[in-house]
Order: structure tokens, then C-alpha cells, then sequence
């Protein structure tokens, strides 16, 4: 009776430090592969960020210290994966500034290239905040990482706050409407939501537009099921084949192609009627839908 | 120090103005009163003994829904009321918790009321916002409360505070403020500084919110600002800082114990049914979700400024107790 009991005690005594030994021997074969890989970019660009006062945990989780695992993922998908093409990163001004984006691609890898072209590829870093769905506070792991690479949950304090601090916020206006568009949809923008537009009203931020080409092609969504969604607690429940093939679970590799626009200004009134505020956020959208066009016009394929 | 009372009421209110502290027993309480009454007249209310109160200070041994809490309003020469005394005793039934936090309450109210007391400071907390997944990242003093939703103990909580919300309507001659501190430390008895105190600190796999902390000694200071003529409204209280939750741990070198969030909810839920733990399960979600608050307003009007540093904070509960 004795012996079980005893046996029991020391599994779960050597357990413990059994698998902290084997989670730091995975951990030191994985820093090294990715020292070899991504280090030196990533740690020129981490110090430059640095030195812009990026240090440390921010009071929004922000913690770039921590997500360095993260940027060599980011570092690894923009540069090698989905070889990115970017356009124009140099119009995102220092300051506040609100990037306003086409969404697409099912998971928002969109929004990490976008972020990932401003932190490699602009002269001087800086860290791109997005506003995500609060589905995503609920995500265990998700919600930390989420966090501590700069994502705050999509409501208008946050924002109005972070762009008196200075920052840049990427906002999608389709929202999950976007992200979720079945394939024969592609490329055509869903409806905006006008809280971006008021926003930039009424703290006088510039509004850059940007768009991505690539991301419709990853994943290929053949509907999306509402009722599914709703029951399982999911902004949407895309049906996507690949995902049931063994090894398509990741996203094709196709070219992304990033295209950042002059930055627009806009004066009014962030309390008028939605009417008078749709009419500015059509030229926004419809910006954005040209330099969608063009991309797709001169692009000479998909995957290359 | 009851028999006191008895010839008091006859005579009328006389003396120094002084700062009535309700629930002055409690561990923060002695901690407010200390850093009070080097500079005001203090007069203790609470049911319990102060075996440790400085010489100075008057403590009637005293619950509030009696007729004797009418006597200290009518023979002291009242200046203000501080109201620290809500309980939270998570093992007392709701209907004890609502009988002494807001009928008691209820009637500090009046007695205020009644007297004319120029100036009523009431302690919520920042747990009435409750920490819920789309909360703004700073929340000010006009978001709802929300804490009730989906823990029924924060209520009482929070009627009181809408309570002293409507009081500062009716009777505008008295300067009514309500301050809403986030998680208080130190030798404080809270769920906050109780969990940071255990062994092993369970956390949620997968979570690790922002946090913001106070020192207990910081709150005095925000508290006895906040008694200041003129003063008036609600107040946010935040300390230093915030930082992530494991950050804490780090500082107190605690052990961790990241669990599934279905699993610890059960188990804290059954240990919570058969006493083994004072935390009730709704509360874990203040280790899932954010539930911050900006506090700008305290820092402007109140000139209120942390003096302690997160390091120094997150450390305080392991101070030496009262005794």
C-alpha cells in the first residue's frame, strides 16, 4: 500500500525538474536556431527600438523584451514566407498616426506584416498597436502574446489614449466582416465602420491608408457558417478545406504586397451625423480600394 | 469606552472638530487613523476592540446600526466622516453582508445628513468596474460598474457606492467624495494581498493581465488628501506602474502554478464549498482580465502621488502584521 503511494510522491518530485530541464534544453535548441536565422536583424532593430523608449513592460503589456520570440516568428513570416513587398513605409509619420487597412486572410496575419513592415523596414522602428477583437482577451496564451506585442482591445478609450501618447494604431474598419471574406469575395472591401473616422476627428490625427495584397490567397474560404459562429462564441466560423488536409493547416505562401499611401488630413466636427462622416471615410475606403487595384494590376502572380 | 457615550449625548456637540473613522479596526483602518491624528481630532467607530490606539484618539466600541452611532454625531462637534467600514468577509451569507454594508451604511447616511456634516469620504474600490475582457485599458471614474455581473459579492460593493453617488445629489452641502483604489497590499487583509502571501501562487495558464497595486500606506495619504476642504467627487487611486502579474511573483520570488482555467475554476469553486480557500472562484478572473483604472484626476485634484515604489508595494505583504 505504501509502495504506490511513495512511487507516486517521487514521479511527481522528479517530474518537476525533469520537465524544466527538457523545456530549457528545447528552449536553448530553439535560441540557437533562430540566433542563426533572424538574431542579428532582429536585434539591430530591437535596439533601435530601444532607444525610442521601448523598454521595459508599458502600461498597455507591451513588452518587447519578452515578444522577441515572437518578432523572430514575425521576422521569419515577412522576410522568408510571405517575402513581403513593401511600398511607401517611409510616408508613416513619426507621431500619432492611424493606419487604416484593407483586413483579409482569415487570421490576421495581415495586421503582423503591416506592423512587421513598419518595425523592419521603415529607417527608424516603430511599434505599430492594433486594435483587436475582446474575443481575443479570452484566448489563453493568445491573450498574453497578443498583449505583450503591443495589440489592445478594440474599444475608443484605448485608442483616443494611445494616440495621446503619440503611437501609432493600425485599425481595420471591416472588422471581422473583412477578415472572414469568402473567396469569391476577394478584394472587395466590406462595409467601414465610421469609428476611425471619428476618432481622427477629434484628436487631429493623420490618417494613413494601406493596402495588402496576398493575404486573400493564404487561406481559401468557401462560406462562412453564422450559425456555427454563434454557437461556438467565434466572430465567425470561415470553412476553409485546407485546414482538414494534414500539413495545410499553415497559410500558402503566398507574396505579400504592402502599400502604404500619402497620409490624408480631415477637418470636421467627430460629432456629425453618420452621413457626413461616411462621406470622408468613402475617400479613405475608395484610396484604399485603388491602390488595392493597382497592386492586383501589376502583380505578376500570386506566389511570386 | 461605550459608558463614555451616555453622558456625551446630553451635551451639546462641543470640542474640536473632528474626522469620525467607521471600521477604524480593521487593518487599514489603523493605518488611516495613525496617519491621521497627529494633525486632526479622530473618533473611532467599530464594533471591535482597538487594543493598540494611540492616546489620542476616542473609539467607541460601537455598531453602526445603533442608536449609540446617533450619539457620537450628537456630542461631537462632527467634521467629517470617513467610511472605511465595508465588509468582506466572503464566509458571512449575503443577507449578513447587505444588513451591515448597506443598511449600516444607510444610516451613516442620515446621521450625515442630519448633522449637517460638512464632508463624507467613502472607500469603494476599483473592483466595481470588475475585470471583464473588453475593458478599456485605463478605465476612468465615469465607466460603469460592471463588477456585479458576474461576481454577486462586489454588489453590496457597489450599492454602496451608488449610494454615496445619490447622496452627493441630494445633499450637495456636503463635500462627498468616493475613492476607488486598486488592489490595496500590505499587512491589509484583501484577497489581493492574501493571494500574494500563499506559497505557490496557482495562475492561469495562458493569462497574465496587466496589474496595478497600491501600498496601504499610499491609500492613507490618498484618504487624508481626500478629507482636504473643497475636495470633491470620485477619485481613482492607482500606485506605481503597472505591471504583468508574473512580474509580481518575480519581485516576491514565489513559486507559481500555471493551471487550465476550466480546471482551476472547478477547483477552487469545490474548495471554496468546503473552506479550503477564502477566494471565491469569480474573483480568478481578476488574474484573467484587466481591471485597471486611470487615475489623473486624484494626481490633479487630490496633488495625490504614489510614494512607494512597485517593487516596494508588491513587497508589503510580506510586512510585519499589527498586532
Amino acid at each position: 500500500m505504501a509502495f504506490p503511494i511513495q512511487l507516486a510522491r517521487e514521479v511527481v518530485r522528479d517530474a518537476v525538474p525533469l520537465g524544466r530541464r527538457l523545456w530549457e534544453a528545447a528552449g536553448g535548441a530553439l535560441s540557437s536556431a533562430w540566433q542563426r536565422a533572424a538574431g542579428d536583424e532582429v536585434e539591430r532593430r530591437l535596439e533601435l527600438a530601444r532607444e525610442q523608449g521601448h523598454a521595459g513592460t508599458d502600461p498597455f503589456g507591451l513588452d518587447l523584451e519578452w515578444a522577441r520570440w515572437a518578432l523572430g516568428v514575425v521576422w521569419f513570416l515577412h522576410r522568408k514566407y510571405f517575402r513581403s513587398d513593401v511600398d511607401g513605409v517611409e510616408r508613416v509619420p513619426d507621431g500619432r498616426v492611424l493606419l487604416i487597412a484593407n483586413h483579409s486572410g482569415q487570421i490576421p496575419l495581415d495586421g503582423a506584416m503591416i506592423g512587421a513592415a513598419v518595425f523592419f523596414d521603415r529607417e527608424r522602428p516603430r511599434i505599430v498597436r492594433s486594435m483587436v477583437e475582446k474575443w481575443v482577451q479570452l484566448q489563453p496564451f493568445v491573450a498574453v502574446l497578443f498583449t505583450r506585442v503591443g495589440q489592445v482591445v478594440g474599444v475608443p478609450e484605448n485608442a483616443r489614449r494611445l494616440l495621446e501618447l503619440g503611437e501609432p494604431i493600425l485599425v481595420f474598419p471591416e472588422g471581422s466582416r473583412g477578415i472572414s471574406k469568402p473567396f469569391s469575395e476577394r478584394y472587395q472591401m466590406t462595409e467601414f465602420g465610421l469609428g476611425f473616422m471619428r476618432l481622427a476627428l477629434e484628436t487631429k490625427t493623420p490618417i494613413v491608408p494601406v493596402a495588402v495584397v496576398g493575404a486573400e490567397e493564404q487561406y481559401v474560404n468557401l462560406a462562412n457558417l453564422e450559425r456555427v459562429a454563434k454557437a461556438v462564441g467565434m466572430p465567425t466560423f470561415p470553412v476553409v478545406p485546407q485546414w482538414f488536409i494534414p500539413g495545410l493547416q499553415l497559410p500558402l505562401p503566398t507574396k505579400y504586397r504592402i502599400y502604404f499611401g500619402e497620409p490624408m488630413t480631415f477637418d470636421g466636427d467627430p460629432d456629425d451625423d453618420d452621413n457626413v462622416i461616411e462621406e470622408k471615410v468613402y475617400v479613405v475606403k475608395q484610396t484604399i480600394q485603388s491602390m488595392l487595384n493597382r497592386g492586383l494590376r501589376e502583380r505578376p502572380g500570386v506566389f511570386f | 469606552m461605550t459608558s463614555d457615550a451616555e453622558p456625551r449625548s446630553l451635551r451639546p456637540p462641543s470640542g474640536e472638530p473632528a474626522v469620525v473613522v467607521t471600521g477604524a479596526c480593521g487593518r487599514l483602518g489603523k493605518i488611516v487613523v495613525r496617519a491621521l491624528h497627529r494633525e486632526a481630532r479622530v473618533v473611532a467607530i467599530d464594533r471591535r476592540p482597538f487594543p493598540d490606539k494611540p492616546k489620542d484618539v476616542e473609539h467607541f466600541e460601537i455598531d453602526l446600526r445603533r442608536k449609540k452611532t446617533r450619539d457620537v454625531f450628537r456630542s461631537v462637534n462632527v467634521r467629517a466622516v470617513l467610511h472605511l467600514g465595508v465588509m468582506h468577509d466572503p464566509r458571512k451569507g449575503a443577507e449578513a453582508h447587505h444588513e451591515w454594508n448597506v443598511v449600516g451604511f444607510q444610516k451613516l447616511l442620515e446621521y450625515v445628513a442630519g448633522y449637517r456634516v460638512p464632508k463624507l469620504v467613502v472607500l469603494s474600490s476599483a473592483n466595481v468596474y470588475g475585470p471583464r475582457p473588453d475593458n478599456p485599458q485605463f478605465l476612468s471614474e465615469d465607466a460603469p460598474l460592471l463588477g456585479g455581473a458576474s461576481f454577486s459579492e462586489i454588489r453590496d460593493l457597489i450599492e454602496v457606492d451608488m449610494l454615496t453617488q445619490s447622496f452627493f445629489w441630494k445633499h450637495p452641502e456636503t463635500e462627498t467624495v468616493i475613492l476607488r483604489p486598486v488592489h490595496i497590499l500590505g499587512a491589509v487583509k484583501n484577497a489581493p494581498s492574501n493571494f500574494l502571501r500563499l506559497g505557490t501562487l496557482p495562475t492561469l495558464m495562458g493569462f497574465d493581465p496587466m496589474v496595478q497595486v497600491l501600498h496601504e500606506d499610499d491609500l492613507a495619504d490618498a484618504l487624508v488628501r481626500a478629507l482636504r476642504p473643497s475636495v470633491r467627487g470620485i477619485f481613482n487611486v492607482a500606485g506605481p506602474p503597472p505591471l504583468p502579474l508574473s512580474r509580481a511573483l518575480t519581485i516576491l520570488g514565489r513559486r507559481s502554478l500555471p493551471l487550465p482555467h476550466t480546471l482551476f475554476k472547478a477547483a477552487v469553486g469545490r474548495m471554496f464549498t468546503m473552506r479550503l480557500t477564502s477566494f471565491p472562484a469569480p474573483e480568478i478572473d481578476h488574474i484573467r482580465f484587466v481591471c485597471m483604472v486611470d487615475d489623473r484626476r486624484a494626481r490633479q485634484e487630490l496633488g495625490y502621488q504614489p510614494r512607494h515604489s512597485v517593487e516596494e508595494t508588491v513587497r508589503a505583504v510580506d510586512r510585519e502584521r499589527w498586532s
